[in-house]
């Protein structure tokens, strides 16, 4: 049974995530869980001198949310906090290589979405609805 | 009935014409990128046969008006087809009279009108009892009712297997001021059938209300509100193979008609002036505004349609389905079900956890093979909790499925594993 959707980057993510683990000193520590599904990230940064220096995180749920996540994780270290205030679903489309469907965009979503709110969190904002996060599904 | 899972596999000789019924359903005739539809999330909803189709149609080009608000030919028409589906319901579900048939647009509003019939007079120290079993229908209108007028709400206990423990029952009734007791006659995800009879039976001793929730029995077994005795019962006719759109809330005569209207409007009422305005008696009360007739005749179609078919012959094709589901569904390894053991205790639906595999994941690619089935909580969240699962597949059966169709899904589970497995 071979599947576009499960193509072996996702599928090699999915069975050897990257960056799984808790960090020693994050700056942030953030949890998502998709009620509906029961998809859930935590989701740790550590951010020096504005650069993300560090990511590590814990979750558990679909092939999509954690591929996605793990694929994220390598992603964002480097990151400035302007590039990760950038960050939209269009990255998440990138590093998945394929458009998942509306059925499942909130399972590859949930990883930005986790982001999006560890930076609020970290700035002492209210965190944002889906709406915010899925956008016009094009930035 | 104790029965093992190839007695009740066998024991089906399949009287149902299933070819014939299956011809009746048009959409069942599909392919899925080359795989013939296999639709097993009938407790979701089901699929529509063509009488049911017809009828709608024949009452929009034929009978169209709207009922009870004019004298001229159509309106006559519109409404004898409305109060026969009225008529139909409460023939099939065993009620006295017709005015104890409510129709709604599905279950869900069935109770939320019962729980806003009680706002007013409900308050602290007032308990409702739940099962854990419960739909979040027959549980978020209670907890409404809990923030807003500071109502208790308590819950029975349930074992393994999905069937509620009547000693814990029991003592909430003993000790609490328990007003109703809302239970689902039928687990949408565990397949398990409280003993609906028995505790109603405590319930009234105690001075309690029953509102049992019938969305997912109404298609699988008789529910008859006589013999249960129950105080209200609501289910939904998309379930019972008919149209969305349209739900049923019975309430005995006494029940139904203490509770206060919901939807103030036209239909109603009985006199309105600038000041003030006089209710109608039921059921006119609780269906204020257009109603949805032409699903009301939807509904009563399926109803004439569903019930050429002989009980003894329906529950025993779809127990055979889901003892076979059971029996092979147990040879994959690391599958784990939910529910009763004993397939002769189980109806209408088989949720499953593949470990390893997300439900999201075995569901997206057994859609592929055009298998259809649902992955999630099945809007039973603490159902899940209490066992501690994040999700579940769930497999659910109706009528026109085949044995042919049940044997696919073990394979497709199987190559998913294949694939998914580290």
């Amino acid at each position: 049974m071979s599947h576009t959707l499960y193509a072996e980057n996702i599928l090699e993510h999915y069975r050897h995530p990257h960056r799984k683990g808790a960090l020693a000193s994050p700056t942030v520590t953030h949890e998502e869980v998709n009620a509906s599904c029961g998809d859930r990230i935590t989701l740790q940064l550590t951010i020096k001198e504005g650069k993300v220096k560090d990511a590590g995180w814990e979750g558990n749920g679909c092939a999509i949310s954690q591929a996605s996540m793990s694929l994220l994780s390598e992603e964002l270290i480097g990151m400035t906090e302007d590039e990760l205030g950038n960050a939209g679903p269009g990255m998440i489309r990138e590093l998945l290589g394929i458009d998942v469907g509306p059925q499942r965009i909130k399972c590859a979503l949930l990883p930005l979405h986790a982001l999006k709110n560890a930076l609020r969190k970290m700035k002492g904002r209210p965190p944002q609805g889906w709406r915010e996060t899925l956008g016009d599904g094009t930035a | 009935m104790k029965q093992s899972v190839k007695e009740c596999y066998h024991v089906s000789v399949m009287p149902l014409p299933i070819s014939s019924l299956r011809r009746q359903f048009p959409i069942l005739s599909q392919h899925v990128e080359g795989h013939p539809l296999v639709y097993l999330d009938n407790a979701a909803t089901a699929q529509k046969p063509l009488a049911v189709l017809e009828a709608m149609q024949v009452y929009y080009t034929r009978d169209n008006a709207n009922p009870h608000r004019s004298m001229h030919p159509l309106a006559a028409r519109a409404t004898a087809a409305m109060e026969h589906a009225r008529e139909t319901t409460a023939s099939f579900l065993h009620a006295a009279h017709p005015w104890e048939i409510v129709f709604t647009k599905n279950a869900t509003e069935g109770i939320n009108i019962v729980m806003h019939g009680f706002r007013r007079d409900w308050g602290k120290g007032d308990t409702v009892v739940l099962s854990p079993l419960e739909h979040h229908s027959n549980i978020v209108p209670w907890l409404l009712l809990k923030e807003e007028r500071g109502i208790d709400i308590a819950w029975m206990d349930i074992d393994d297997e999905g069937n509620p423990d009547l000693a814990s029952l029991d003592r909430i009734l003993k000790t609490r001021r328990v007003k109703l007791v809302g239970l689902t006659a039928l687990s949408n995800v565990f397949g398990s059938r409280p003993p609906l009879e028995e505790i109603i039976t405590r319930a009234h001793a105690a001075g309690a209300l029953v509102l049992v929730d019938a969305a997912q029995a109404i298609a699988h077994f008789p529910v008859d509100v006589a013999a249960l005795d129950c105080d209200f019962l609501v289910f939904s006719g998309h379930k019972l193979y008919g149209p969305t759109g349209i739900g049923v809330l019975y309430g005995k005569e006494a029940a139904l008609s203490a509770l206060p209207p919901l939807l103030g409007g036209g239909m109603m009422i009985q006199h309105v002036t600038r000041e003030a305005f006089t209710q109608a008696d039921i059921p006119a009360r609780f269906e204020g505004g257009t109603p949805p007739v032409a699903e009301a005749v939807g509904l009563a179609a399926a109803i004439a349609w569903f019930r050429q078919f002989a009980w003894e012959d329906i529950e025993a094709h779809e127990r055979s389905l889901l003892a076979l589901a059971q029996q092979e569904l147990s040879a994959i390894p690391g599958l784990r079900f939910y529910g009763p053991k004993d397939p002769g205790e189980r109806y209408g639906a088989l949720c499953f956890t593949v470990e390893g595999i997300h439900p999201h994941d075995l569901t997206e690619l057994l859609g592929k093979r055009g298998i259809c089935m649902r992955a999630g909580h099945h809007c039973a969240q603490p159902l899940h909790k209490q066992f501690s699962l994040p999700a579940t597949t769930r497999l659910s059966v109706a009528l026109y499925n085949t044995e042919e169709e049940i044997r696919a899904v073990a394979p497709a589970i199987r190559d998913a594993q294949r694939l998914l497995a580290a």
